[in-house]
């Protein structure tokens, strides 16, 4: 059996930063393996440890900077990686849901994989729709925020739990091949051990090109485009507690009281 | 039909409409009126003659209903919508940006080959080009997306538009779709209910709610102690729970428990949008964090910039 994992690097603002045109500054920005990804390479890992004969590979959209988020992916025990770059990636403002989906899709075609992971969103752009669109691009069915899986492999069903709003969650069993969106909280991601970083280190790591999946420019022309960015106007009123700590927590203090929500 | 018109999905869930389905109305209606267009709501599944009536709501041109099972099933709305909105031939499919519209919408743009964009927070028209706002880099950022293109699909963030109210006049109409049964590859087998337990957040008075910054695990007893010297149940943001250092039924959000207490101190919390939708309801909303521009902070009424291991302990101290 083998496992595809979509990963992504993502770029995370510190608490105070400046935009710049379309864009958070480069110095205000930390990058690292999204979150919601990090949970789908658990899952894949995890089956493979559990299960003879199951290869997991993972792909990236990214530049030569991602590969130390690939590395990451590899030294938690994913087998080998694919990096998707070229000069036509690295000269586009914005990949839409559409053109992520193809590329991927591209990928998927040559992999053939029985099963995909991708994390639910990615914490930068959030658009939480590049798992389904692929799932649907492939003829793949697909799962979205599963927080349990039950995979029966050989009877080719994936008997998985979707976290729905309000405490409930839907029971659903899903026919592979198939793109399962992994949420958080399926599992205990793993720290990368030092061991496992040395071997990342000797992994296949291969940078493929859009005409190497047999793609060519035209996949990503986006009717979508990033027009404006700019940081929300502040709404909130709130009366900011000035001082010490021991100040602040009186005023709170004095506040509760005042609230009559707490005694002494 | 024309690209002036606006068909919008609503969302039910165990015999009830959420309550993302009125939203839709709302948002839906704004943008069918920049355009000149009207808007048609689409119902598919259980009792979708009275949701018919229950969304029959001022500013609804026509209803369609499609009586195709019970409950939400991703490969049968693919289906619905994409017939529907061939037929219908809207500028804009709206769905809800709610777990199941994530499961179905991405796949519904695909079968439309139109663009999508997801998770709305603004929806305007200029000189004929679509303006989605939505938020980047967790609600840090806001940003304006232009969709160059005669048809789109947009998914709207739950709970950013009012829900429509008042009676409407719309034409309520079934739609006959034609359901492929070997492309439903999925079946929904059950719901659960997952936020049981000993305590219930949604019933405490003061609640005292801890987040990422709380660091470590062993740090919870910090503000365990402070809950219990406030008289105050304790209950925690998403990845609190996820690092499995408290049980489910303390998570307040989207995908736990919405609660509405007299006080909500936010400790350590930054405000995820999935967050802020389960507590924002809050009589007070208190908020300990260093980061002054966290999204908390703008729906705080109190707020305490400062390191929560400094604050928390005086605080213990002030009720000791």
């Amino acid at each position: 059996m083998k496992i595809l994992v979509t990963v992504k690097e993502v770029a995370e603002a510190e608490d105070d930063f400046e935009i710049d045109g379309l864009g958070i500054s480069e110095r205000y920005l930390e990058y690292d393996l999204n979150e919601w990804d990090d949970y789908a390479v658990e899952e894949a890992v995890g089956i493979a440890e559990a299960g003879d004969d199951v290869e997991v590979v993972s792909v990236t959209i990214g530049p030569e900077r991602a590969e130390e988020t690939v590395r990451m992916a590899l030294a938690k025990g994913v087998d080998r990686a694919i990096r998707v770059w070229d000069e036509t990636l690295a000269g586009t403002e914005m990949l839409d849901v559409g053109a992520k989906a193809d590329i991927l899709a591209a990928v998927v075609e040559a992999e053939d994989p029985d099963l995909v992971f991708t994390g639910v969103q990615a914490n930068d752009d959030a658009f939480g729709a590049t798992g389904v669109a692929l799932a649907d691009t492939v003829g793949f069915e697909w799962a979205a925020v599963v927080n349990a899986l039950d995979l029966d492999a050989e009877g080719g069903v994936a008997h998985v739990r979707r976290e729905l709003e309000g405490g409930v969650e839907e029971l659903t069993d899903v026919s592979l091949p198939a793109v399962l969106t992994i949420q958080t909280g399926i599992n205990e991601p793993r720290y990368a051990s030092l061991r496992g970083i040395r071997q990342a280190q000797r992994k296949e790591l291969d940078v493929q090109g859009l005409a190497d999946l047999g793609l060519d420019a035209s996949v990503v022309e986006s009717p979508v485009s990033l027009t404006a960015m700019y940081e929300p106007e502040a709404e909130g009123e709130a009366t900011v507690f000035e001082g010490s700590a021991e100040d602040t927590a009186g005023q709170l203090a004095d506040l509760l009281r005042d609230k009559g929500v707490v005694e002494g | 039909m024309s690209a002036a018109d606006v068909l919008a999905v609503a969302e039910h869930r165990q015999g009830g409409l959420r309550d993302v389905s009125f939203e839709l109305i709302t948002a839906g209606r704004e943008l069918a009126d920049q355009q000149g267009g009207d808007l048609h709501l689409a119902v598919v599944g259980g009792d979708v003659e009275a949701f018919a009536e229950e969304l029959n709501r001022e500013g609804v041109d026509a209803i369609h209903t499609v009586a195709e099972g019970e409950e939400f099933n991703h490969d049968v709305y693919v289906q619905v919508v994409e017939q529907l909105a061939a037929d219908l031939a809207p500028g804009t499919v709206l769905m809800p940006n709610s777990v199941n519209g994530l499961d179905y919408a991405p796949a519904v743009a695909e079968r439309l080959d139109v663009p999508i964009v997801t998770d709305a927070i603004g929806l305007s028209r200029e000189d004929g080009t679509l303006e989605v706002t939505r938020e980047m880099y967790g609600s840090k950022v806001e940003t304006t997306v232009e969709v160059d293109a005669e048809e789109v699909a947009v998914t709207v963030r739950p709970t950013e538009w009012p829900q429509a109210e008042g009676e409407g006049s719309a034409d309520v109409r079934a739609f006959d779709a034609e359901i492929d049964e070997s492309a439903v590859r999925s079946t929904v087998t059950g719901f659960e209910e997952v936020t049981g337990g000993d305590v219930d957040i949604s019933e405490a008075d003061v609640l005292v709610s801890v987040g990422r910054g709380i660091e470590e695990e062993e740090n919870i007893e910090l503000v365990e102690r402070l809950a219990d010297a406030l008289g105050a149940t304790l209950s925690s943001s998403r990845p609190i729970v996820d690092a499995g250092w408290l049980p489910k039924n303390r998570q307040v959000g989207q995908s736990g428990k919405v609660v509405t207490p007299k006080v909500y101190i936010a400790i350590g919390i930054s405000g995820a949008v999935q967050h802020v939708a389960g507590m924002k309801g809050s009589d007070t909303i208190v908020a300990i964090n260093t980061d002054p521009n966290a999204p908390i902070m703008d729906l705080a009424d109190y707020a305490i910039v400062d390191d929560l291991f400094e604050v928390v302990p005086a605080l213990i101290e002030e009720f000791q």
